[in-house]
């Protein structure tokens, strides 16, 4: 018994013989994706113009949405998914995904911490930030 | 449970274990190790992502996110490169089961959304420059044109990738070799639409809320 499959290249649709696609359910893949990006697009442009919505969860509103997108783009488009032939392939998405996290976050979080920080007049603080 | 059993042990015998099915095919390498580099790219996306967020605000008096970003500009630019996305997905389709002609269209199309998406932008960077926002005026436009600039960058060098890769099938065929590096350039090709999906939430729709 043995829970390790084979391998798939990363962008391949699945390589197990039982999953076999034909072209239409390919066809029906990136088309499926390319109908939820277009409707995730266009949510994002409407979040972004909309005073329906409370301005302070609009940013919030868009990452989440972007989130989403791109989720959409690993599934439909480079058929990345937790099939067991896929494992390497979401192992080192995971490790990409950490760095980039890192990197952003802790950055946005260091840049305003030294911006609190800064023990200047309130006029010369808005001058600092300006510069 | 029996029944599950049952039909675990006939897949069990149909495929050998990953120790007997030996090492993986070339397909498989080549395509992990471009994963990898792609990640590694994104890697370096999501620094200038970060020093773009940091800097959005520091426009020195200059002028803002929201008297420089047309809306309905980005929104083509997203279009085109969404739409090419998905004929580059066709173009994977049409290669799978080698059908030229389908793969030559979609492989033209792709090109000339990726080209018209670049003209879109270089036009709007020339704009930019002709008002006087350019690189130079500020920090957040220094972070502006390196973060968008890098990604455009890399469309144009897809576009250069892609019309090699569409000799190499008019003149080599489609071989494994040549079949390989179309996988890569469609995973390059996708992930430039993911970096663009952060771009346009990040600095257009972001950069025009306040």
């Amino acid at each position: 018994m043995t829970d390790m499959q084979y391998d798939r290249a990363p962008g391949d649709a699945s390589a197990l013989p039982d999953v076999e696609q034909g072209t239409s359910s390919g066809l029906l893949v990136y088309t499926i994706g390319l109908a939820l990006a277009v409707v995730l697009t266009a949510m994002s442009f409407w979040v972004a113009n909309t005073s329906l919505l409370w301005i302070g969860g609009v940013s919030l509103g868009l990452t989440v949405l972007a989130i989403a997108q791109m989720g959409i783009h690993l599934v439909f488009f480079l058929h990345v998914t937790t099939g067991p032939d896929n494992t390497n392939n979401v192992m080192a998405l995971a490790f990409g995904v950490l760095i980039v996290v890192l990197v952003v976050v802790g950055s946005l979080l260091i840049m305003a911490d030294l911006n609190d920080n800064m023990m200047l007049p309130a006029e010369l603080m808005n001058l600092h930030m300006q510069r | 449970m029996n029944i599950a059993v049952a039909v675990d042990e006939g897949r069990h015998e149909a495929r050998p274990s990953a120790s007997e099915a030996g090492p993986a095919t070339k397909r498989i390498v080549v395509g992990y190790g471009f994963w990898v580099f792609l990640l590694s790219d994104i890697v370096m996306f999501s620094a200038f992502f970060a020093a773009y967020a940091v800097l959005a605000h520091a426009t020195a008096g200059g002028p803002s996110g929201v008297q420089l970003f047309s809306q309905p500009s980005v929104a083509i630019e997203t279009g085109c490169l969404l739409a090419s996305s998905y004929t580059c997905g066709l173009m994977s389709l049409a290669i799978g089961s080698r059908r030229f002609g389908v793969t030559y269209l979609a492989a033209l199309v792709t090109f000339l959304l990726g080209a018209a998406f670049l003209a879109l932008e270089v036009r709007e960077f020339m704009g930019m420059i002709a008002v006087g926002a350019g690189p130079q005026r500020s920090a957040f436009l220094s972070a502006f044109f390196t973060l968008v600039g890098c990604h455009g960058l890399h469309v144009a060098a897809g576009l250069v990738w892609l019309a090699v890769m569409m000799a190499q099938v008019a003149i080599k065929g489609i071989n494994a070799t040549v079949e390989r590096r179309l996988l890569c350039f469609s995973l390059f090709w996708h992930a430039l639409d993911i970096v663009w999906v952060w771009l346009f939430t990040v600095v257009y729709l972001m950069g025009v809320l306040s």
